[in-house]
Formats: structure tokens, C-alpha cells, sequence
């Protein structure tokens, strides 16, 4: 088996904030009813999370667990266990209808740090990301231009945005020309 | 002459002197000067032609109203036509050039077309260009388009050298005007908590008070601006945009903000507009009033202003647009310009008042400094050379008899004033005639409607119809609490700011100056500047029966200038009720529609050009590809390789190589966009037996089956492979197109048909690299990748048959492998990691290369499934055809009860034996047909065009069997094998085909099942 | 440009991060029905002017589909609930009863005429 390789490879670009590619990242798309007990049991082992609430993500040391909608959950695990906890969770949600699926690779991940990461995302979402409205722990899935993305706000400040793979490169794009040094709102 | 005056000017910086061009003449200005201020200062009183007559125009308003004083500005990459000059700040090396005239804006051939005015009338164009018909386009169109027009098209072989971005920014009361109505009511609403957001489209706050003057809570209202604004500033809750202009409310709260930021200082860097896209919970229009000219004849001779526009000019910028000056009004405001003038030492030799009884207070102080006011008077025309030189005063009440004459060098004229409704309309607002005032002002009961139901714009000051400065503050911070109330913020009683302004009676509507001007008069009487429409224009469109006020707008073209008749709509409105004889209100007004102002197609554009004008979607290989020759094809978002041509190949050699290649040696094709869809679920079986025509519940383990999908009404929508992973998963692959189209089409039924079937669907497009790896020798280099790689997946073909998968190792990799071959031959897909795509894709080229390996792209794909009769969805389908045109009923499952499209597929003109059927075609002399011909049958149809009997779908040059093969839909194709049909083709030619079976190459298909 | 909350993710979206499918509460028809019930069931559909139910999927979102209660006048939402039922919840009909007083739609109407 070779290196893998993400679809932006380390990308990175200083502006009003800086853009970074976050390099490879495990995701498992997770749907199943959220209200069930082994499902809360099965993301807890894989993630080391409870099930988020509505609209958030719940981020540990090495895992967290991101609201996608009211029978799909994001988890995030390191890379290099993707395939087996993927395996892991279909095996402990066997007898339950549910999905377990491994998209690390279907996805590009960016990080977004610095005072004006909250401006360079929202010239390119229509999404409210004042201080007062968007706080950390809020996940959001919306629209970056034109692309869907999912982003949401760490405790440090800094914006992580999820995208498809085969976009990763409009993505840095775009928010390399969001974050243009010159470019500052001065809102937030 | 204008020119710059000693004092006076309390934006400009006297000692930051500037340096510009206008028409490739040098002049300077000062620091804070608009363009025209700074053109009026160097005495270039004229500044543009007009649209149809090319009359000289100088310029006759202050700000984004204007008509006149259009530009060309800048050059190259940053040259934009248009431009108004009131409205561009001055900068240093600033070059601008007039429009609309040749060969000078001094001497203009064109304006011949003044002297045959009389011809040019309403609705000429109309009249005149649509006889004889054939003319139209290569005589009158250019010569029209030569002759009226404004500036020049930028050149199309330039790219505009800045960039442009978006905001989206959400508040709960967004204040639209940065006036003193806009302060105030900002003021109150953020006094509640709400959040507050204020745009201001000059770069100046306070809006018109402080040149109008009086005072507000005993200061000059200049004072109380800043006051106010460091206020403001303090609060957290308070976001102020200067240079930001509101251009337009939409539904539900939404409003634009159009931020110019480097358009005073181009080349700083950074993006030229923002676009502010804005949700306000609730909007205030703070947009204050626009003065309206007078109707007298000449009254568009450069040198004629608005009269508050002239006193701006003296009291903003220490200019004077005229030494000896004639003002000329219905209302009482004009008088403060008299006043400014004569303070500022320029000669007022006249007030012209057209009302009998005069004004108040502001007329005493006038004529306490000695001026003469002359009431129950009117301009009967102005003379001009071309500037103003002469102005003829008569009787307003009257035909224009019995004239003095004075002399003068400007006018400044007042028709009253009329409240910036534009934004208070844009999404539904109603007005209400105000006939004290002559002007429509908002109607507050019927404001535009948010998503609750309720009203979200409250307009605040002027623009709401309260002219006086005591009026319009109490006005303005009652608004900034019913909004900020409204938008869910009790408000805290804010007192408004008292203000203290000269009392004024009442305007007298003056729709034509004089009353009865004779038709001489009237026809140099002009109503649209811009566009070149005068009195006797909207009298004429009345005469010949133009009634409905949009009617007369397209017939006359008043209103349609790029300045949207913010200056003519009243008066032109007046002139078309008077000639009806109907009141203003039962007239109405036009539609008014954002932008309030001409916005630029960059901010509209924001982020989108260069590399990321669109998203393009990239596989894993991309790079590679783009290092070895791909040539590009846009395949929805994708980029997919058309072809790999080489140094010396044209791309025709390159696909004959690569079809060549694949059929007898080793070809690879990165399929990485096939879409792939995971169905799971108790359910899942069940859901794919409605989804697909053919049984897929029985599909065992690790099989493949070809799937075709149909829409509710029967046509054919998308096919693809599907294999069935485990008990309660299977895998479907869809076209490339159709990845995220099919996934939302399987969610849709999901969700709101059968919600209680136990199915989940995951996208797994992206997570592989997909690649065939296709051709004799496919099996020999994947055994090669497993010897080097010391094991892996068993390959042969007793272990992995055909329209089979397993999933293993293969040289390391992680795969699952797919036996099935849209060419006919030996293939395997191979799903990978897309981590790793590029990886395994490296490891293929390089064990291949003894198996002479090459890559193919999407053209050698469509001839291989072509010359194998296979169909491609886009190609033989297009959204009309049905499985059975396609010969596929063997695709369609006699065993189910229903699947989506079953119902439809039985409606009488889908079973209908009359339909086109799929065929093959094979030219009698090996020729290529051409793509989309249409076969000829006999007779005529109903409409005298000639029967058609089918088309082609798919055609091309086949290196395996060299010649021209292609498949069609044909009536009753199937049988009539051998018969011989005619397809006329575009080039003249007609081509002759003989009906086939549409499989052109091994028919038994031993090719993939080795 | 509209904006209408999605029953299921809470989130107030605008237009853009919206797809618009047609009318809501269709009922299938298929193999065995009747000729004219199918043709109803595949093209004719409702263009009133006022109230309306629409179906509008969250596609740059959640991905779901949900139900509009919707005034195609004034735009005025009436209220937006779950795709999965037959006919709009009482208390929508209540909120639209409470504006529209003697609504129709279809078979459903203003409970108290």
C-alpha cells in the first residue's frame, strides 16, 4: 500500500486568516435512529463522543461526533482506523437498521484560523457567523459559493469546513480568495 | 463661467491638490472632491451629449440622480463606460472622457439629429425602422446603435484587472441612508439592543442636512452628525458602512449593500465592490427626497441645476456653477439656495416664483438682501450658446408671451421635491399621493410583507414624506423604534433630536412652466434627460392613445435610462394625467425595480471568475491526466479526458490509437465519476425493485447485474451496474451525471412516498478511484500487480466470473473488483481508496508497459460501447425515449407488480407501435453520419415541413472495423433490417444508411467472457 | 429571496441552500389505476393564487424534504412541517384559518366554514 494523498496536499495560504489543508482525516457517515441506546453505545466506543445535539459537534482528543441530520450523524476518527471502526460499528449496530460508511476519502478538509476566520467564511455562506450567533460547538451544513460544505467553529477559534474531494481544490480557491490580505470586513 | 470659489467647500482639502484628465486634458482639484465639482471648478460646465439628439449636456444634480454627466473613466483593464460623475470621487491620476459624441464633445456630427427633432418623435423608431422588414438588420439596427448609445463597450479581449467579493451579514434592523433621518432613526433602534446595521452610500455622513442648514439640538446639524456618529460608533450593536449604498429590499428581509472600496483609490489592493447580501428582520429607508426640475423649454441648456444640487456644489465643494444666476421655483427650498449664492458673492439676478402669493420666511430673508423675487412668473425659455446665456421670464400663467429677458450664465430651478420611495417599493410597498406635497410618499399601511406577514421596511424622514428637519428627526426615531420593536426589541423611549429649520408654506404643483406653453415651447421642453424625452413626446403617446403609464414608459422610453427617471417620473407622470385628464394618482407610477442605482457586474459576480468562476469537479488522476496529454471535456462539473493525445497527433489519430489499443492490447480509463449509491436496509431489496425496471432483490451475493431507471412518467432517466454487497446492501453505480441526481432521486421516494421502508442510501462517489482496466491482456497485469505484490485477490476467471465482484487485495491495494465490461472486452473495474487512486493508477501504467498500456478517454469509451450496441444515457436517451424504444425489454421485470415508470410505460402513445426504435446504421459508403441527422420519409406534415422518419443518436469512425458506424431511433426500425434510408445532412449532403443490428462487433460477446 | 425553517434541522434557510419540488401531498397512482387518475396524479397541478402547500427540500443542508404551508401572493409562510404525511398537520391549518379565514386547497380547508 502506498501513501495516501488528499486531493489539496498540504495546501496552505496566509491572508486575513489563514487557510490550511488539514491533510487526511477519517470520517464515517453514521445513519440510524440518534435516540437508540446501542447507537449512542456504538459512537461512544468509535469516537469517544455521546450523540450530538441538533446542529452541533462534540469534539474529544482523537474523535468527535457531528449532527448531519435527525438519522445521520459525521464521526471523525484518526485515519488510519477509519476502516475498522467503520467495521466495528457495523458490527455492534447488527440487528439495528443502520449504516456505517467510510468516507475519508470522498471528503476535503480545511481549517480556517486567525481573526478573520469568521469573515472568509461568511463572504462565501449565507450562514449568520457573528460571534453571538455562531459559537463554538455549532455545525452547520450550507452552501460555500457553489459547493455544499459542512464547517464548524473549535474552541480555539478556528473554522474546520468539510467538503467533497473532487471540489478540494475550488474550495482552497475560494477561501485562499476570501482570505485576501487586503480584503478585511472589519465586522467581526 | 463656473469656477472655484475663495471659501466655502466643507469636504474638500484645499491643501491636497489633485491632479486628473478629461478628455485627455489636464486639470486639478482638491482632495474630497467629486469629479464634477472638481470638472465645474475647471469651468467644464459641459460633460456629456445626449442619448438621441446629441444635445450638449451639463450636468445638473449632486449625487446618484444624475442624468447628464456620464463617463468613460479609466483605461485598459480598468476602463468601465457610464460612470456619473457626481457620483466618483476624485483621485490622483483619475482619467475620464465624455461619451456619446464624435469626433468631440465640442463639435458632435450627430447632433444633426437635434435639428430633425421634429422627426425623432415618440415611438419613431417604431414608426419608421419596421418597413421594409429585411432592412432592419444590416442597415437600421447599426446605424441606430452607432448613432444613440451611450459609452463604449469595454474591450472584449481584457480582462477587468480587479477582484469582487460577497458579505453575508444578518442584523435586525438594517438602516438604509446615513442621513440625518438615518442617524436618528439608527439611534433609537439601537437604543433597544437590536442589532443595528447603517449604510451610507457617499463617503460623507449626514446626508443633505448640512448644507440645508438650520440647527438640531442647537448645534448645526454638521455638528450633531458627528456627534451622533461617535455615539454610534461606541456601541457594540452598531455597524456603520460608508461608501455602501442600499441597492435594493427583496422578500423575506433580504437587502443588498453595494460597498465601492477602492473605486477613489483603484489599484490598492484587495477587491474593488462588496456586495453585502443582508437579512434584516426588519429595513428603515432613510433615503431622503430627490428634487425635481421644472418643465420649461430649454430647461436642459448645460448650465441648468437643480437648485439644491447648486447650492451643494458651493457649500460641499467651494464651487459655482454660474457668476450670474436666475432661480427659478414652486417651493420655498429654493430660496436657500439664493441665500447660499449671494452669500458666497455670485450675483442672483433673479427668483422666479411661479406662485402668485410667494413663500415665507426664507422669501423675506431673500429679498432682505436685496434680491428681487418676482412672483406669479415663470421661465419661458432659456437661450443658450451652448451654455445658458440668456433666460426669457414671463407669466406662469400664460403661453409664453410677454418675455423679459435677462442675462445669465446659470439657472437653478426647484419643481419640488419627491421621497426616495425606490426601496420602499422594490418588494411591494404601496404609495399614497400626497397633495399638499405633489409627491407620492409610502403608504404605511401597506408596506412590503415579510415571511410572518408581516411588514418589514418602515421609511424614516424625507424619504417618508416629511421634508422639514424638525419633522423628519421625530419621524426618524419613531421609525427606529416601531422597527426595532418589531424586529423583537422593546424600545427604550429615545426623545428625538429637535430640530430647528425655517418655516415653509406650501409648494404649488408647476407641471409646465408656463402653464400654457405653446407646443414650440413644449417641444424643447425636456422630462428625461437622459433619454431624450420631452413634453410633447408623452403628449404625442397620450394623443395616440397610450393610457397605462407602462405603456407610455416603453413607448416614450421615459424612465428607461440607466438613471431609472429619478429626475422624470413625476413630471413625466403630471404631463400624462394632465393629457388624459385624469388626476396623478388614477395614473400611477411604474414599477420600481432594484438596483435603485446601476451596480457593477463584478459585485454581482462577487468571487466567481478565473480558476474559480465555477467548481470544477476533479478525480483522483486529474494531475496526471492534465501531465499526459489529456484533452478536456466537461462532463457536468467533472473534467473528464477526452482523449490522451500525444506530441504530433491530432485528437482524431489519438482515439483511433487508443480504440485500437484497448480492443488488442491494454487500455485504462479513469471512471472514477461513475456514481456510486449504497442501499441498505431490511427495506433495500424491496426500494430497488421500485427504483430499477429489473428484479434486483434477487440479485445474489456477489453478483452484478445492468440496471435501467425510470422516471414517474416512463422515460428512461439513468442505468448503471449494481451488485449486491451483503444480505440487506447493495451498490448501485449510476452514470456520471447522475451520482448526486439519483441519490436525491432515491432520497425523495424515500422520504416522502415510502417513509416507513427501513432504507439508508449513502454517496460514496468520491471515496474511490474507479478505474477499468480493459483489453486482452487486462487480467495478465492485475496478476502481475498480485506476483509483485507477493498475493492477492484470485482473478481468473473460474474465481471471479463475469457480471461478478470480490473484494481483496489487488498489488497491495485495498479493492473491490468489478467483472464487468462496457466494451465488449475482458475488463475489470477496480474501486481503490481515491487516497490512493493516483497510487494505483502509477502501479497499472508501470506493470503495463510490457502489455503496451495505455490510458483512453471518454471518445474511445463511446466508440467501444457503441460498436458493442450499447447505449448511453444523454445519447439514445433524451428524456423522451422509453426502455422499449431502446430494445431493452428484457431489462423490464414481467414478475413485479410495479416499479417507477410501469404505470406510465402502459399509457397508449408509449405502447404505441408507431414509436421510434433503436437501430443501427451503417452507410452504404463508410461514411461518418453526421450526429442528430434526421431521416426523411414521405409527404409533408401539417406544418409544410418534410415527414421525418428517425434520427441518429450516436455516430462515429470505428478503427476496429473502419468505417462509419452509429445507431438511431427509426419507426418501425427493427423491422425493416437492410432497408436503406436518406439523411440529409446540414453540409448539403445527403447520406445514405442501411438499417442494422446496432451490435457492430463480436455479437456473441466471447470478447469479455474469457 | 425566500427563507423558510426546516422542520428538522431548526436552521432558518435561505432560498439558495433550498430546492423547490412542486406541489405536496400527491398520491401516487400506479399500475391498475385508472387512466384519468394517473394522468391527474403525473401533470395537473395546483396554481392558486393564495394559499398553497409546496414540498422544498433542505439540499444544502440536511438533505430532507419538508412541507411549506405558503401564501403565493404575499409570500407569508405559513408554517413548514415533516414530508411524511398525507395531509398538513391541524395546527398549520389552525395558523392558516387563523390568516385566511375560508381557505381551500384541494380537499382541505378551513375547518370552521
Amino acid at each position: 500500500m502506498s501513501n495516501p494523498v488528499t486531493a489539496t496536499n498540504g495546501a496552505q495560504f496566509s491572508g486575513i486568516a489563514t487557510v490550511a489543508d488539514v491533510g487526511l482525516q477519517g470520517m464515517i457517515t453514521l445513519r440510524g435512529d440518534l435516540s437508540s441506546k446501542p447507537l449512542a453505545a456504538a459512537v461512544k466506543a468509535a469516537t469517544g463522543t455521546e450523540v450530538p445535539a441538533q446542529g452541533t459537534i462534540l469534539v474529544v482528543e482523537g474523535g468527535a461526533a457531528a449532527w448531519m441530520s435527525p438519522d445521520e450523524l459525521l464521526l471523525l476518527v484518526p485515519y488510519e482506523q477509519a476502516v475498522a471502526k467503520t467495521a466495528e460499528l457495523t458490527k455492534a449496530l447488527k440487528g439495528e437498521h443502520a449504516l456505517a460508511a467510510n468516507v475519508s476519502d470522498a471528503r476535503s478538509f480545511f481549517q480556517i484560523t486567525g481573526d478573520g476566520a469568521r469573515e472568509v467564511l461568511a463572504k462565501i455562506s449565507p450562514v449568520d457567523l457573528s460571534p453571538e450567533a455562531f459559537v463554538a460547538g455549532d455545525f452547520r451544513r450550507s452552501r460555500t459559493a457553489q459547493v455544499a460544505a459542512a464547517f464548524w467553529l473549535q474552541d480555539d477559534g478556528s473554522f474546520r469546513v468539510v467538503c467533497f474531494r473532487s471540489v478540494g481544490a475550488y474550495m482552497f480557491g475560494l477561501l485562499s480568495t476570501a482570505a485576501h490580505p487586503q480584503s478585511a470586513v472589519g465586522v467581526y | 463661467m463656473s469656477t472655484r470659489l475663495a471659501k466655502q467647500g466643507r469636504l474638500i482639502d484645499r491643501s491636497k491638490q489633485i491632479e486628473f484628465t478629461f478628455n485627455g486634458k489636464r486639470m486639478q482639484g482638491y482632495g474630497g472632491d467629486s469629479l464634477a465639482s472638481a470638472l465645474l471648478a475647471n469651468d467644464q460646465m459641459m460633460m456629456g451629449r445626449s442619448f438621441k439628439y446629441h444635445r450638449p449636456r451639463g450636468v445638473v444634480a449632486s449625487g446618484s440622480e444624475e442624468p447628464n454627466a456620464l463617463m468613460q473613466l479609466g483605461t485598459g483593464d480598468r476602463y468601465e463606460p457610464n460612470q456619473r460623475a457626481t457620483t466618483t470621487e476624485l483621485f490622483s491620476g483619475l482619467t475620464a472622457a465624455s461619451q456619446n459624441h464624435w469626433p468631440s464633445l465640442e463639435f458632435d456630427v450627430l447632433a444633426i439629429n437635434n435639428k430633425l427633432s421634429r422627426f425623432l418623435t415618440a415611438g419613431f423608431y417604431y414608426k419608421m425602422f419596421i418597413h421594409p422588414r429585411p432592412l432592419w438588420k444590416h442597415v437600421y439596427e447599426p446605424i441606430i446603435r452607432k448613432s444613440a448609445g451611450l459609452g463604449a463597450a469595454p474591450d472584449s479581449e481584457l480582462k477587468d484587472a480587479d477582484t469582487y467579493e460577497h458579505f453575508y451579514f444578518f442584523a435586525d434592523v438594517v438602516v438604509i441612508g446615513g442621513g440625518v433621518a438615518g442617524l436618528q432613526a439608527a439611534k433609537a433602534a439601537a437604543a433597544s439592543g437590536a442589532k443595528v446595521l447603517v449604510l451610507e452610500q457617499n463617503n460623507h455622513w449626514g446626508g443633505r442636512a448640512p448644507v440645508d442648514g438650520g440647527t438640531i439640538d442647537g448645534d448645526t446639524p454638521e455638528v450633531w452628525v458627528e456627534k451622533t456618529l461617535t455615539e454610534l460608533r461606541a456601541m457594540d450593536n452598531v455597524t456603520l458602512r460608508d461608501r455602501c449604498m442600499g441597492s435594493g429590499v427583496y422578500d423575506h428581509g433580504y437587502a443588498l449593500g453595494y460597498e465601492r472600496l477602492t473605486d477613489h483609490a483603484p489599484g490598492q489592493g484587495g477587491p474593488r465592490h462588496r456586495l453585502w447580501r443582508i437579512r434584516a428582520k426588519q429595513i428603515i429607508t432613510a433615503t431622503g427626497a430627490i428634487e425635481r426640475p421644472l418643465s420649461f423649454a430649454g430647461n436642459d441648456v448645460p448650465g441648468v441645476m437643480l437648485a439644491a444640487s447648486m447650492r451643494d456644489y458651493v457649500v460641499n465643494w467651494g464651487v459655482t456653477p454660474g457668476q450670474k444666476v436666475v432661480v427659478a421655483t414652486n417651493n420655498d427650498d429654493a430660496y436657500r439656495t439664493a441665500l447660499t449664492l449671494h452669500d458666497a458673492g455670485v450675483e442672483v439676478v433673479r427668483v422666479v416664483d411661479a406662485r402668485d402669493t410667494g413663500g415665507g420666511a426664507l422669501m423675506e430673508m431673500v429679498r432682505d438682501k436685496g434680491i428681487r423675487v418676482e412672483l406669479g412668473r415663470a421661465i419661458a425659455k432659456v437661450k443658450d450658446g451652448p451654455r445658458v446665456t440668456k433666460v426669457a421670464i414671463c407669466a406662469q400663467n400664460g403661453e409664453g408671451g410677454a418675455q423679459e429677458e435677462v442675462e445669465a450664465d446659470a439657472v437653478a430651478m426647484s419643481g419640488g421635491w419627491s421621497p426616495v420611495v425606490h426601496l420602499w417599493s422594490h418588494c411591494g410597498g404601496k404609495l399614497t399621493w400626497d397633495k399638499d406635497h405633489a409627491f407620492f410618499r409610502p403608504d404605511p399601511t401597506r408596506p412590503p410583507l415579510g415571511d410572518n406577514g408581516a411588514g418589514f421596511v418602515v421609511a424614516a424622514g424625507s424619504a417618508n414624506g416629511n421634508l422639514g428637519l424638525g419633522a423628519a428627526l421625530e419621524d426618524a426615531a419613531a421609525a427606529g423604534a416601531q422597527a426595532a420593536e418589531a424586529a423583537g426589541f422593546p424600545a427604550k423611549s429615545v426623545a428625538a433630536s429637535k430640530g430647528v429649520a425655517e418655516d415653509e408654506t406650501l409648494m404649488q404643483p408647476v407641471w409646465l412652466m408656463p402653464a400654457k406653453a405653446d407646443i414650440k415651447l413644449r417641444m424643447k421642453t425636456w422630462l428625461d434627460y437622459q433619454n431624450d424625452v420631452k413634453v410633447s413626446d408623452v403628449q404625442l403617446a397620450a394623443r395616440e392613445g397610450y393610457e397605462s403609464v407602462e405603456h407610455t414608459k416603453r413607448y416614450t422610453t421615459l424612465g428607461m435610462a440607466t438613471d431609472q427617471g429619478k429626475l422624470s417620473n413625476i413630471n413625466g407622470l403630471a404631463i400624462l394625467a394632465d393629457s388624459l385628464g385624469a388626476e396623478i394618482p388614477q395614473v400611477g407610477t411604474t414599477t420600481f425595480r432594484p438596483p435603485y442605482h446601476p451596480i457593477s457586474m463584478g459585485a454581482i459576480g462577487g468571487e466567481a471568475r478565473g480558476e474559480i468562476f465555477q467548481p470544477v469537479r476533479k478525480t483522483p488522476i486529474y494531475d496526471w491526466n492534465d501531465a499526459n496529454g489529456a484533452d478536456w471535456e466537461p462532463v457536468g462539473q467533472w473534467r473528464r479526458p477526452f482523449a490522451y493525445t500525444r506530441s504530433g497527433e491530432s485528437r482524431h489519430d489519438a482515439v483511433n490509437r487508443e480504440v485500437k489499443n484497448t480492443r488488442e492490447n491494454l487500455g485504462l480509463l479513469d471512471a472514477s465519476t461513475l456514481g456510486k449509491l449504497i442501499v441498505k436496509g431490511p427495506d433495500a431489496g424491496k426500494f430497488l425493485d421500485m427504483m430499477y425496471t429489473n428484479m434486483m432483490s434477487t440479485l445474489k451475493i456477489g453478483k452484478c447485474r445492468y440496471g435501467l431507471m425510470c422516471s414517474e412518467n416512463g422515460f428512461l432517466s439513468d442505468d448503471g451496474v449494481v451488485a449486491r454487497i451483503d444480505e440487506d446492501t447493495w451498490l448501485c453505480h449510476t452514470t456520471t451525471g447522475g451520482a448526486e441526481s439519483i441519490h436525491g432521486h432515491m432520497e425523495e421516494w424515500l422520504q416522502t412516498e415510502w417513509w416507513d421502508w427501513k432504507v439508508y442510501v449513502a454517496n460514496v462517489t468520491e471515496q474511490y478511484a474507479q478505474i477499468a482496466v480493459v483489453g486482452p491482456k487486462a487480467r495478465k497485469v492485475l496478476e502481475k500487480l498480485n506476483a509483485q505484490a507477493g498475493g492477492g485477490m484470485d482473478l481468473s476467471k473460474e474465481a471471479l466470473p463475469f457480471m461478478e465482484w470480490r473484494e481483496g487485495q489487488i498489488g497491495g491495494f485495498d479493492a473491490r473488483a468489478f467483472r464487468i465490461s462496457f466494451s465488449g472486452e475482458l475488463s475489470y473495474e477496480i474501486a481503490v481508496a481515491a487516497s490512493e487512486g493516483q497510487a494505483f493508477w502509477d502501479a497499472l501504467m508501470e506493470a503495463g508497459r510490457e502489455f503496451n498500456v495505455m490510458p483512453y478517454g471518454t471518445e474511445t469509451l463511446h466508440i467501444l460501447r457503441a460498436e458493442k450496441g450499447f447505449i448511453m444515457i444523454g445519447d439514445e436517451t433524451d428524456g423522451t425515449v422509453i426502455p422499449q424504444d431502446l430494445g431493452l425489454n428484457w431489462a423490464l421485470s414481467k414478475k413485479k407488480e410495479d416499479y417507477l415508470g410501469k404505470r406510465a410505460q402502459q399509457r397508449s402513445h408509449m405502447a404505441d407501435p408507431d414509436r421510434w426504435q433503436l437501430v443501427g446504421l451503417e452507410t452504404t459508403d463508410g461514411s461518418v453520419l453526421p450526429d442528430g441527422a434526421y431521416a426523411l420519409g414521405n409527404g409533408i406534415n401539417a406544418n409544410g415541413q418534410k415527414n421525418m422518419i428517425g434520427r441518429v443518436t450516436s455516430t462515429y469512425y470505428s478503427a476496429t472495423l473502419d468505417r462509419g458506424i452509429a445507431m438511431g431511433l427509426v419507426k418501425h426500425g427493427p423491422k425493416r433490417m437492410g432497408e436503406v434510408i436518406e439523411f440529409p445532412g446540414t453540409d448539403g449532403k445527403t447520406y445514405t444508411a442501411k438499417i442494422v443490428d446496432p451490435v457492430f462487433y463480436d455479437k456473441e460477446g466471447e470478447k469479455q467472457n474469457v | 429571496m425566500l427563507i423558510l425553517e426546516c422542520p428538522y434541522c431548526g436552521v432558518k434557510a435561505e432560498e439558495t441552500e433550498l430546492a423547490a419540488g412542486g406541489e405536496a401531498h400527491l398520491k401516487r397512482f400506479g399500475p391498475g389505476s385508472d387512466d384519468n387518475d394517473f394522468h391527474d396524479y403525473l401533470f395537473m397541478r395546483e396554481n392558486p393564487k393564495g394559499v398553497h402547500f409546496e414540498r422544498w427540500r433542505h439540499a444544502n443542508g440536511c438533505g430532507k424534504w419538508f412541507h411549506a404551508a405558503r401564501c403565493t401572493t404575499t409570500l407569508e409562510v405559513f408554517g413548514t412541517y415533516a414530508a411524511q404525511t398525507y395531509e398538513p398537520p391541524q395546527e398549520i391549518k389552525d395558523k392558516i384559518t387563523a390568516k385566511r379565514p375560508g381557505w381551500s386547497w384541494r380537499e382541505f380547508s378551513d375547518a370552521s366554514e
